[in-house]
């Protein structure tokens, strides 16, 4: 029996919407719905105050309010004078921090997620506790331990060994150390996620087909583990270009990292607007950084969902 | 190819994890160019004799020896030996290709000879070769398992080890790739050393089967022998529906049947025990008209029957006993449910087996 589907004609088209009917339905689904108060809080709490921001930093230099010119003198005054030593200084730190996080972070993230068994958890419970304290105090730790004379391992030096230690803070090392160990927890634990994607039989038929441990480590481990390891160091490099306290505390001010550079200028400058541009410069660069790595990285896969 | 010279001599290895023996003292000759399937049920210890020898866990007790070589301490990487696991172990940030070429350029071999390789694999395999770019993760289940065995062939190793790759393949293909190993065995001649825990899969397939139970190895043979001369009555089950009834042995040669209450004629066995089972094969049943057309006979109702393609396959109940009956479509009982029917078998289609 011959069947006519070949002589249905096609369903009648419905009418498209118009691209003001479709938002308008977007804006009324539950999703969107629920989520309006925190995108109000969001809106008023974190991206109002940076447009004022924006604003201040192409005003003229030491106003207060919105009134004078517009400008663009600020910036070109960043570009002209020697901020970008400041830059320097925070990026180049920032820089190092997230190598040696990643040297620290992966033995000890590989422990973590492979070797340590049923220890994994009381280890990361001893790492997780120490953030409960704050930066700054757990910063005053490492300065009254490493303090000239006085200091708990100086002190400890002269009278059990009767070594005069010279002084150890105040140094650009000793700034690189604090922020080694005050950002290395948003390293390693990135960094152990990824590991623990790592398939043991991936691992395992990779030995078989005649890898040794470098090959496994260059050909498996690295590459799979790697959004890990990249999202590890975006959240450190981030958070570690906008560090103040370890450069103040430990490294006595002896350089000026850039946040420091933005608080001068908002407090004992009063120069806001210039303050501003330095602001806007550094979230240009640092943003433009997060969006290129982010788009290489695939969440979705970190997070298990795929 | 020397058809006696063993290739691989396993000799009493065991593996004990703690308190758990999960191999205990196996002992066996793989001979060069066979096909060998271990058949077990779960946590008989197959897998982890299978890692022993492809050298992924090391054994606690006992010798491997490869072409007269002991390979105890020999790690996987530097054992000729390779294994398609039963997750397949793909590699997924890579191409096909670049799987398939893992192993050689482990080694440092140049790009172009490996990809010709990898090609010539790929036709082996039947994938296309436009797969050589796409990404694993991009793959069916049949075709991620021709790049697991592409890519475990591209070693080229003495032996290739099967951890039960086709259980998470659906029936249809799982049939069809069965045929391709046998043929795959016949076409690069390598020794062939298969898991499963389905005796069918490995009748398919295998020149030689053993057969594991709690760590052991119980028997080894070819399918054939394991077919009509199982061991015990572990093994006749684990073949698949088989009718298995208690005996005690009387004192006129005959045996007891308690079950059916009734007494039945059985073959001789070498077993010297008073009890036994009494194995017979549902194809080996018929439907008699006569009591008299076979050695043993016994009456009862149609329970049910089950079509089952060119077969099909009749419960009987006798008592509270269900007996399987099978013959092919074309000799198919002619009659309804709930008949009484008489069902028989000849003494020389059962076997005697131990527990």
């Amino acid at each position: 029996m011959a069947t006519t589907i070949d002589k249905m004609s096609p369903p009648p088209l419905l009418p498209q919407p118009t691209a003001l009917q479709s938002f308008g339905l977007w804006l009324r689904q539950p999703g969107f719905l629920t989520a309006t108060p925190i995108l109000i809080f969001f809106l008023a709490g974190f991206v109002g105050p940076l447009v004022i921001v924006l604003g201040f930093s192409f005003l003229p230099e030491r106003t207060f309010g919105f009134h004078g010119e517009w400008t663009v003198e600020n910036y070109v005054h960043i570009l002209t004078e020697s901020y970008y030593i400041s830059f320097l200084w925070s990026f180049g730190l920032a820089a190092a921090t997230v190598a040696c996080c990643l040297l620290i972070s992966y033995p000890v993230s590989y422990g973590l997620a492979k070797v340590f068994g049923r220890w994994a958890a009381p280890i990361m419970l001893l790492l997780i506790i120490p953030l409960f304290v704050s930066e700054n105090v757990r910063l005053f730790g490492w300065y009254i331990l490493l303090l000239k004379g006085g200091g708990i391992f100086a002190g400890t030096a002269k009278e059990l060994f009767g070594l005069e230690t010279g002084t150890l803070l105040y140094s650009n090392g000793t700034t690189l150390l604090g922020m080694v160990y005050v950002y290395l927890p948003y390293t390693l634990f990135p960094t152990t996620l990824g590991l623990s994607l790592v398939p043991k039989d991936q691992v395992d038929a990779a030995g078989d087909l005649g890898a040794n441990r470098f090959q496994i480590f260059r050909e498996i481990e690295l590459p799979v583990a790697m959004p890990g390891i990249l999202i590890g160091s975006l959240l450190t490099f981030v958070l570690a270009v906008g560090a103040i306290s370890e450069a103040k505390v430990l490294g006595g001010a002896n350089i000026v990292v850039i946040s420091h550079a933005i608080q001068h200028e908002f407090t004992y400058a009063q120069n806001w607007p210039l303050g501003s541009a330095i602001s806007m410069f550094a979230i240009l660069i640092t943003g433009t950084l997060v969006i290129y790595v982010m788009r290489r990285l695939d969440l979705d896969r970190l997070l298990g969902r795929r | 190819m020397g058809e006696d010279t063993p290739i691989l001599q396993i000799k009493g290895v065991t593996k004990q994890f703690g308190k758990l023996l999960a191999v205990n003292n196996v002992s066996l000759d793989i001979v060069d160019g066979e096909f060998f399937t271990i058949v077990g049920p779960s946590g008989s210890g197959k897998t982890t004799l299978l890692r022993m020898l492809a050298g992924l866990e090391k054994p606690t007790g006992g010798d491997i020896l490869l072409r007269g070589n002991r390979v105890n301490d020999v790690s996987a990487n530097k054992r000729p030996t390779c294994m398609v696991f039963q997750s397949l172990a793909l590699f997924n940030h890579r191409t096909v290709g670049q799987n398939i070429e893992f192993s050689q350029k482990m080694k440092g071999v140049p790009r172009a000879e490996r990809r010709e390789r990898a090609m010539e694999l790929m036709k082996i395999v039947r994938l296309p070769e436009d797969y050589y770019a796409k990404s694993v993760t991009k793959c069916s289940g049949g075709e991620r398992q021709r790049v697991a065995l592409a890519r475990a062939l591209a070693s080229d190793p003495d032996i290739m080890f099967f951890d039960e790759p086709l259980s998470a393949i659906d029936y249809q293909l799982r049939k069809h790739l069965e045929v391709e190993l046998k043929d795959l065995h016949r076409e690069t001649g390598k020794t062939f050393m298969y898991i499963t825990h389905s005796l069918e899969e490995a009748m398919v397939m295998s020149d030689r089967i053993g057969i594991m139970q709690a760590g052991h190895l119980i028997q080894v043979g070819t399918p054939d022998e394991i077919y009509t001369q199982p061991l015990n009555k572990f093994v006749s089950e684990f073949m698949g529906e088989v009718n298995t009834l208690a005996v005690r042995r009387s004192a006129d040669g005959k045996y007891d049947c308690a079950e059916l209450s009734m007494q039945l004629a059985a073959p001789a066995s070498t077993d010297s025990s008073e009890t036994g089972y009494l194995v017979v094969r549902p194809e080996s049943m018929r439907f008699l008209n006569d009591p008299s057309e076979a050695d043993n006979h016994v009456k009862g109702s149609l329970f049910n029957e089950y079509g089952m393609g060119s077969r099909v396959q009749y419960h009987v109940r006798v008592g509270d006993t269900m007996l399987v009956v099978e013959k092919l479509r074309e000799q198919a009982y002619q009659g309804n449910i709930d008949d009484d029917v008489i069902i028989g078998w000849n003494v020389k289609d059962s076997v005697l087996v131990g527990d």
